[in-house]
Order: structure tokens, then sequence, then C-alpha cells
């Protein structure tokens, strides 16, 4: 690790004022995957500015048809939220599989989601929910929201507060891990709401995406066996010594089989 | 009192550990204390042009930095390879120069190439940033099977071959299979694997001044012979003014058996700087520089009768040793594995030829098992396979070719002395219940699964070993091992073993076998390890060798006691010696009610205020014992799978194991040990492959992609035991912590190919490459 500046702000306010006037600034959330990264020299923020004392980040809160949870919200406490696992219990299990419990009682879904792990979670969930990612600037949405591996659509003094995932009729969360890492090799969640059907992928590729083919064989179907004849392009699959491209595109086909089996 | 040999004991050394009072070398802090940051080598294959230091050395906080220029000025030795092995051909083994730091060339990635000492540890890191090294990049022989065809490495070793050896009789084995019915091959890889013990490697060096001698703390399975060598070979100091302690080791597996580049360099420095130095890998550096195990690629065939009898097996194998021999690299792959390929099998005639070949990889050395691991795999492989070819049943077409009479001496090498493998065979089909595997199968394949059973039946040669047997194979040293067993004057005992305690549970199981042997409670018993100050010269861990040898020397050590407590207590207890008799801690006088406990007789020893002359006072024995040969643990593995054909992923549902090691003193730490084992076994067969680039770069050098096994990828293991008695060991003890490890590999793979009706796949058996091996299957 190289020295950096610290500074822990109570406000989003500040949080922007700090940013803006560093040099190599970043924010930090949990820092599961940013203090690692920083420990093997890896990342050398000049400023380090942390979110976790902003009150306004914190909390889960359902309204109607709509859980909205704080960016700075833990995956164990999503995980162990009632009110998570009541409106939309594939949501709070996927966030209770997320890593392991030192990474659940430290990693934030503002800081999954801004990472954008190519292999993560939580990506897979805001996209497949249709969920609406809010920031101190605008609302962004889940679709549109995860641009590329490791980039998404947040500019750099711009903050994630909170994220929307609009309950489902029925959903679920299957995620095939990398023996290694455990973090998904595939991860498909599928929502089903008035007939209508979408379909999250992580893992699979640069960054999630939407299984738009998946999502039209299962509109209408919503059955494991219309997944059968969906064909998967390969081409934009990632590859490497955990799966292969080929691999990876089957394992599409069966985690969404079998998260379509779980809706049931 | 009741004995304690025999008893689930609990470990008078977990109450340290589960509380984190475990004292490891990076726990030691002296004062003025240095840190050491390595500079290594970031290719497989490169000359050195310059090492430029110039910059480095001004920056904040830097002590010293040394590079092999340095060592080479003060004569410091390289790292040797401490077994000689001849090729067939009669020429000996060729091993290259290998520098604690490089000099002229590295030879993989990791290679150490300088050090940089600092005040903090910041600051050696920044400044090793900061060591300019020119390299001249080559191209790196990686991979193992092509070893031979790729450009030479070191201009002295044609084809990168370090040794072409053989073991057995070719003409005698041709024979055997032109009289074959039937010959069945295969070609198996037996995957690299990286050893990962939970506390990395460390070293930290201290120089007195005033005795001039110097102290290495360093995370070591064998600190005497570790002084040994650095003394004898890389001349940092000499044997009696060098200290070596090993403190408490979190898990060797035997990577840390051999001293290290960084134990030499951290040793000479600390005199260098007259300041105690420290290193502690992090875990990255473990990966790329700890010794690896395995890496052997292997064609063998077997010559059957249509009866199924075996009368023939030849075995080729290429064994990459990595970019350098490492000190037990030679023989791991030789006469560690080539006797053992026969198995616990009667075969007539064999041979085993070995290729041993340098590439640009981490060196390779002895783990887990080391040459007992790849014999097994192979041979139960085979043996799976052609009771596969031949129709036969997987149990009984190994049942009729077990060894029945003993001792029998094998085609290669060992005399094996005892055993009974129908009976750990027979228990182990019953506590898996191989009767209902048909109805289990039918089950899984109802849920959609493909269900398979596999067996491993299996045979070590631990206890290692014999002195006059291992030097006439080409030893460098003798493998015996050394006990002082001391009582105080108030009657506690501190035992001093040779061997060293790395989560093996020594302190509990030499305890135990001291309370049976004097009668001592066990809480008055220390048992200490770890320290050339304290112990006498030892052998250390390896091999399964601490309780089979070690052990023996402990109870040779309480025999004395009790032969020179009897004439004390004769002369206490004003009787004749003969008349003396020892039972349960107390020496009386056949026949009387007059007695005198041990730690009396303690007392006297060292109150001789009235001694006859020729009554030595004191009650402290040494002793030390060398095998007559070495112990072999034997049994039976049998893995049950569930194959789920859509993912690959394979599910372990019932795992039972029955083995032979002889007496158990403490049921509870050998079923852990076995516990371990299986676990490793079953991560090299399902998850651990280590893998590097074509360019030598290695990809799984984090946990992010080597794939250690954990608690879910196991079932609970149905374990027990059918004990024979070893003739050759006087505890009538075989040795346990390898055999796991041996065992299991090849009943998994055996498992999954039997359950995808498929004739091999190579390990680790991911998800993927056993959901194409089911695609293949099925189509």
């Amino acid at each position: 690790m190289y020295n950096f500046s610290y500074q822990k702000v109570s406000s989003i306010a500040d949080a922007v004022d700090a940013i803006q006037k560093a040099e190599d600034g970043k924010f930090v959330a949990g820092g599961q995957t940013m203090l690692p990264t920083m420990k093997h020299r890896l990342a050398s923020p000049s400023d380090v500015i942390d979110l976790g004392g902003i009150d306004e980040l914190k909390g889960i809160s359902v309204d109607g048809d709509t859980v909205t949870i704080g960016a700075m919200t833990t995956h164990a406490e999503v995980a162990a939220s009632s009110d998570v696992q009541g409106a939309i219990p594939a949501l709070a299990n996927l966030a209770g599989n997320i890593g392991d419990p030192a990474v659940r009682n430290r990693g934030t879904l503002g800081g999954s989601i801004a990472n954008n792990d190519p292999a993560a979670d939580y990506p897979a969930a805001v996209i497949g929910l249709g969920a609406t990612v809010k920031t101190n600037k605008r609302e962004i949405s889940g679709d549109e929201f995860f641009t590329g591996m490791f980039e998404t659509a947040l500019e750099e003094d711009e903050v994630i507060t909170a994220v929307s995932f609009p309950k489902s009729d029925a959903s679920a969360y299957m995620k095939f891990e990398n023996p290694a890492s455990r973090y998904a090799i595939v991860g498909v969640f599928v929502a089903s709401s008035g007939g209508a059907v979408k379909v999250g992928v992580t893992g699979a590729t640069a960054c999630a995406h939407r299984g738009m083919r998946l999502e039209e064989a299962l509109n209408g179907n919503f059955t494991a066996d219309a997944v059968d004849g969906v064909e998967i392009p390969i081409e934009k699959m990632n590859s490497d010594i955990h799966a292969s491209a080929e691999y990876r595109a089957h394992l599409v086909k069966v985690m969404t089989k079998r998260a379509v089996e779980a809706c049931s | 009192m009741a004995s304690l040999v025999g008893s689930r004991v609990e470990r008078k050394e977990d109450k340290k550990f589960l509380t984190g009072k475990g004292r490891y070398t990076a726990d030691i802090t002296l004062a003025h204390q240095t840190y050491a940051v390595f500079v290594r080598s970031p290719h497989a294959r490169a000359q050195i042009k310059k090492v430029d230091t110039s910059k480095a050395e001004k920056a904040p906080g830097v002590v010293a930095i040394f590079t092999g220029k340095d060592l080479a000025d003060d004569k410091i030795g390289g790292l040797i390879a401490g077994w000689k092995i001849v090729s067939e051909d009669g020429t000996d083994m060729k091993v290259p120069a290998h520098p604690a730091l490089a000099t002229e060339s590295v030879n993989y990635v990791g290679d150490h190439v300088a050090v940089v000492i600092a005040e903090t540890l910041a600051d050696a890191k920044s400044a090793a940033d900061m060591v300019k090294v020119d390299y001249k990049v080559l191209k790196a022989v990686v991979d193992t099977e092509s070893a031979m065809d790729s450009e030479a490495i070191y201009k002295d070793i044609p084809k990168n071959l370090c040794y072409d050896w053989l073991l057995g009789d070719r003409a005698k084995t041709k024979e055997a299979f032109d009289s074959a019915d039937k010959i069945i091959k295969i070609d198996l890889r037996n995957n690299r694997l990286i050893p990962n013990a939970m506390e990395p490697r460390a070293s930290l060096g201290d120089y007195n001044s005033s005795t001039e001698e110097i102290t290495l703390y360093t995370a070591n399975q064998n600190p005497h012979l570790t002084r040994l060598v650095i003394s004898a070979f890389n001349a940092v100091a000499p044997e009696h003014k060098f200290r070596v302690v090993a403190p408490d080791v979190g898990g060797g597996f035997g990577s840390k058996i051999y001293p290290y580049a960084e134990d030499v360099v951290i040793a000479w420095a600390a005199k260098k700087v007259e300041r105690p130095v420290k290193w502690v890998a992090e875990r990255t550096e473990s990966f790329l520089s700890d010794c690896h195990g395995r890496d052997h690629v292997t064609h063998a065939e077997l010559a059957v009768k249509s009866d199924g009898t075996v009368v023939g097996l030849k075995v080729d194998t290429i064994a990459n040793l990595g970019g350098y021999a490492s000190l037990f690299a030679t023989v791991t792959p030789t006469y560690l594995y080539g006797p053992l390929v026969l198995g616990l099998y009667n075969i007539p005639a064999a041979y085993c030829n070995v290729k041993a070949v340098y590439t640009n990889t981490a060196p390779v050395d002895a783990y887990r098992g080391a040459g007992r691991p790849e014999a097994t795999y192979m041979i139960e492989r085979l043996m799976s396979k052609a009771a596969m070819e031949l129709g036969m049943d997987q149990a009984e077409f190994r049942r009729k070719n077990f060894i029945k009479q003993f001792p029998h001496q094998q085609a290669l090498v060992h005399n094996i002395d005892s055993g009974n493998y129908d009976a750990h065979l027979d228990k182990a089909l019953e506590i898996a219940d191989y009767k209902g595997f048909a109805n289990r199968k039918s089950e899984s394949e109802s849920k959609g699964k493909l269900r398979g059973i596999g067996f491993s039946t299996y045979i070590e040669a631990c206890g290692i070993a014999p002195s006059a047997a291992v030097g006439q194979l080409g030893a460098g040293v003798g493998l015996w091992e050394s006990a002082q067993v001391r009582f105080n004057p108030t009657g506690n005992v501190q035992v001093f073993t040779g061997t060293h305690s790395h989560g093996q549970g020594h302190e509990t199981t030499f305890a135990q076998l001291v309370t049976e042997q004097l009668g001592v409670p066990i809480e008055n018993i220390e048992v200490i390890h770890g320290d050339t100050s304290k112990t006498q010269f030892g052998m250390g861990t390896y091999g399964s060798r601490s309780l089979a040898v070690g052990g023996v020397a402990i109870a040779k050590a309480c025999e004395k006691l009790i032969e020179k407590g009897k004439k004390i207590a004769a002369h206490a207890l004003e009787a004749a010696e003969g008349d003396i008799e020892f039972a349960d801690g107390n020496f009386a006088i056949a026949g009387t009610d007059k007695t005198m406990n041990i730690a009396e007789v303690a007392f006297n020893a060292y109150v001789p205020h009235s001694y006859p002359e020729g009554l030595e006072p004191g009650f402290d024995e040494n002793a030390f014992f060398d095998p007559m040969n070495f112990s072999f643990p034997a049994g039976t593995h049998i893995c049950e799978v569930e194959v789920d054909p859509d993912t690959g992923v394979v599910e372990i549902v019932k795992y039972s194991a029955v083995d032979d090691f002889g007496k158990l003193i403490n049921p509870m730490i050998v079923e852990g040990q076995v516990h371990g084992g299986i676990v490793h076994g079953v991560g090299q067969a399902l998850l651990e492959g280590c893998q590097y680039d074509s360019n030598g770069q290695l990809i799984t050098a984090s946990y992010m992609d080597y794939a250690m096994p954990r608690a879910d990828n196991v079932p609970s293991f149905d374990v027990d035991y059918a004990p024979t008695n070893p003739p050759h060991n006087p505890l009538g003890v075989k040795g346990c912590g390898e055999a796991g490890a041996i065992g299991a590999p090849p009943a998994v793979i055996n498992a999954i190919s039997n359950a995808l009706g498929i004739k091999h796949i190579d390990m680790p058996a991911t998800p993927e490459n056993v959901w194409r091996a089911a695609q293949t299957a099925t189509s």
C-alpha cells in the first residue's frame, strides 16, 4: 500500500467537495475490493474519501411496491432485513450469499454496483428487477447503469445514494460459483411481474447485462423448458481458466432454467 | 494409572492455538529489528545484465541492499540438491547452480534477485521498487511434457534433463508383457499443486556480536537439518555458532522441510547489518516461491492374464523439477515414487523410468505424500481401468492381486513387513455399503444425477527411514531420530524430540507415550522441539516419521531411565537391583510393599548424598533410533460421487476410509490427520491446479484463481481402522500423516470415471472438464 490521505465525511456535499479537491481521489464504501487492490499496490489514490459517516446513505425502506436500499447498506443488513425478505426474498438471498461473512459485514450495495466487477452478484438483481439507481445528481435506470467492465454511468463526483427495487410476482437468483473465489462464473436473476419477465445475467460477459433472448422466450411461457431452444451467443462471453465461453453460455441457460424453476 | 495410549486425549497445544496465543516467527519482534523485502524476477527466464541498486540505496529508511555479488564476495554457497540420483546409463544427475540471490540468470517468476533491508516494511517495499534489474528476457520452458524438446535452460544440461532413472528390470518386464493376455494402458497427469500452508514462510535473523552467534527463527519443519545445510553448504556460520529456532509453525505439508534461499540470506544479512532482519512472505510470494508439489506426466501399462492376474507393469514418467533442483526434489520422483508404483499388489515384474526435467517454473519438491500420491494415483487409476476393461468387479479384481503373505519382497525395493489387505477392503466395503450402491445409483438417476463409486486400495512407505537403506540409494543424510527425556528434580518431565510439530499434535501424542512408559501424569510432561539450542540433533518431521521413528527414540530413552531408576531405587530401598520391578510409575521391591515413585527417584538422583561409587547422579537419558525398515501403512478408500451432468459439478456424497496404521496412540489426532489428508486429496482431485501461461507467468497466484478445498467440498467422512502389527517397529506404529492425501485422489477420480462411464479424466476434475466429459460420454 502506498501513502494516501484519508478523510471521513458526514454529508454528500462534503464528499463531493473532497473529491473535487483531490488530485486523484476515490470514494470508499465498504472497501472490500478497493482496499485489497491498494494493499497490492495496484491502486494508489491520493485521497480516500470514506462515505461510511453519511447517515442518509444507510437504511432500508419499503414504500408500496418499491424497496429502497441505501447505498451504504451492507450485504449482511440486506440479507437479514425482514423488509427485504418479505418483499423480494431473492434479493435477500442474493445478499446473503455474497463472498464470506467478513465481506458481507463490510461490503455495501453502493460499493458493489459502483465497482461493477463483472462477476459481482448485485448487478444481476439491479438489472433483473429493473431497479433504479439514485445518485446525488439523478436517477439512472438499472439497464443503463452498467456500461462495461468496471465501468458505470457514474461521473467522477457522483455518489450513489440508494437503489430502488420494484417488487415482482416472483423472482430468483441462481449463481454458479467460481470454485476458487466463489464469485459468480455465471449468475442469473429472473423476475416475473404480471407476465413480463426480466433476466439479469452476471459473470458471463464484461459486465452484467439483460438476457434479452431469454426474456423473449420466457415472456408468455414462464417455464424452464422455454429456455431450451434459446441460443446464447458465445462471442461476448468471458473465457478464463475456470470456464470457457462455451461453458459459460451453457451455464447461462442452466442457471436461468433453475431460476425459473425456483420462481414457481 | 489408566493407560492413555489409545485414548482420545484432547490436544495439549490446542488451548494456545485456539485462543490466538501461538507464537509464530512473524509474531517475534526483536529490538532494533529491520525489515527485508526480496526483489524477485518478473520473468520466467532471463539473463541478468545488471542490478542497479544506486537509487534504491538512497531511498528513505534503507539500511542495506544486497545482491548475489555480495553473497559471492562473502563466499556464501548456493542451495543444494541433497540426494544424488544416478541415471540408467550410469551418469550422475545434472544440477544447475542455485545461488541464494541470482547472479547470472533467473529461472522462474519469483526467483530471488536482491534483498532490501530497511527500517520499516513500507520503506523496504518502496526501495525494492527502485532496484533496477536489467534483464535480457529469454524464451521460457514451461511445459513438463515438451521440456526435453525445448531449448536447454542451462548450457551444460542438455535436453533440460536432470536424470533418466530406471528402477526395475526391463527384460523381465518385457517377458511378463509377452506372456500377458491383455495390456491396459493409461496416460495421465499428476497436477502441480501449491502447498498453501496457513502460515506463510517467514525468517528472522539475529546476530549476537558478543557470542558471534547467529540465530535464525524460521517457519520450518526441520531446524537441525536447516542449520546443518546452511552451515555446511552455504557457509553462513559454523554449526556451533548458529542456532535455528522453528517456533510454532502453521502447517508445512513438506514445503517447509528444506531451507530456502530466504533463510540463507536473512541469517547472513543479520550478521552483515548487525541488526535483526525479518522477512515474512506475502501470500503471493508463497504462491510464487514456495516449492510446489507433484507435476508428473505418465504413461503406464499393465500386463494382465484373462483371469485378472496382473503379471507386469511398465511406468514411464516425466517429472517436472522446476527451475532448480530443490533439496529433496530429486528423490521425490525416484525412490519415494518408483518403488511404490506396485501398490499393494503382487506384481512379479516391473520397471519405472523417470525423466526429471528442468523448466522455468517454481522448484518442485516433497509435498504431503511426496512421490507416493503420484505412484498411488497411477496404479489405482490403472487398476480401475483394467477392471473396467476386463469386466471385473473393482473390489474383487484388486483383492485377487493383493499381496497375501508377509513379509513380501516386492519386485522393486520394498520388503513389506506386515499387512492384511483383505481386512481393510472388507471393512470398507461394509462401511461404504457397496451392496447398496446399485440402488443408490438408481435413486440418483431418478433425480437426473449420475452416481459413481471409486476405489483406492493404497500402500505407502513411511516411517522414513533406515539410514543404511537410504544411504545406499544416494541420500546425503541418515534418517534416524533422537530423543532426550529429562526428569527435573521436582519430578516433572521434559521430552526433547528431534522431530518438529507443525500441526501434528506431537505435544500430546508424545506425552501420552511417556505417560504410558513412565507413569508420570500427562500434565507433568512437556514436549520440547524446534530449537537447535534446546534439543539434541534430530532429523525433523516429514514422511509420516515422527511417531514411527521419533516416538521409538522417546520410548528407548524412557527404557534407559527405567533401567537407571532401578539402580537408584535399589540403593535407596536397600535392595538388590535385580529385585526391583517397575510398573505404573513405581519402583518396588518384588514381593513387598516397599515402593518408590519415579518422581522420588528423580529427586534422589539429583540429591545423591550417599551414592556409592559407580552410581551416577542425574535422571536424564537420551536415545537415538534408526529403523530397520520403512513402515507400510495401507488402506482402502471408497469414494461415492454424484455428478450433475448439466453443470459438471461433482458432489462427494460418501467417503469411507479404512486404514492400517498399526497401533494408534491418540485416535482423535489420527482421525484429524486422516480427515485433513483426504481433504488434501480431494483438493488435488477436484479443485487444485497450478497453471502457468506459455511465458511462465503463474496464473493461479492467488486464492481468486487457485481453488483450495473448503468444508463444503467434502462430506462427513466414515473413518475406521484395520490394524496389523509391524514387526520392525517397537511401538507397533506405522504413521498416518500422509495417508489421506495418498489414498484420496484416485478414489475420487475413479468414482467420477465410474459415474460417467468414461476411461479417464485428468485432475483437477473441474466442473467444466467433467461437463465436457459427460457430453462426450452421453453423445
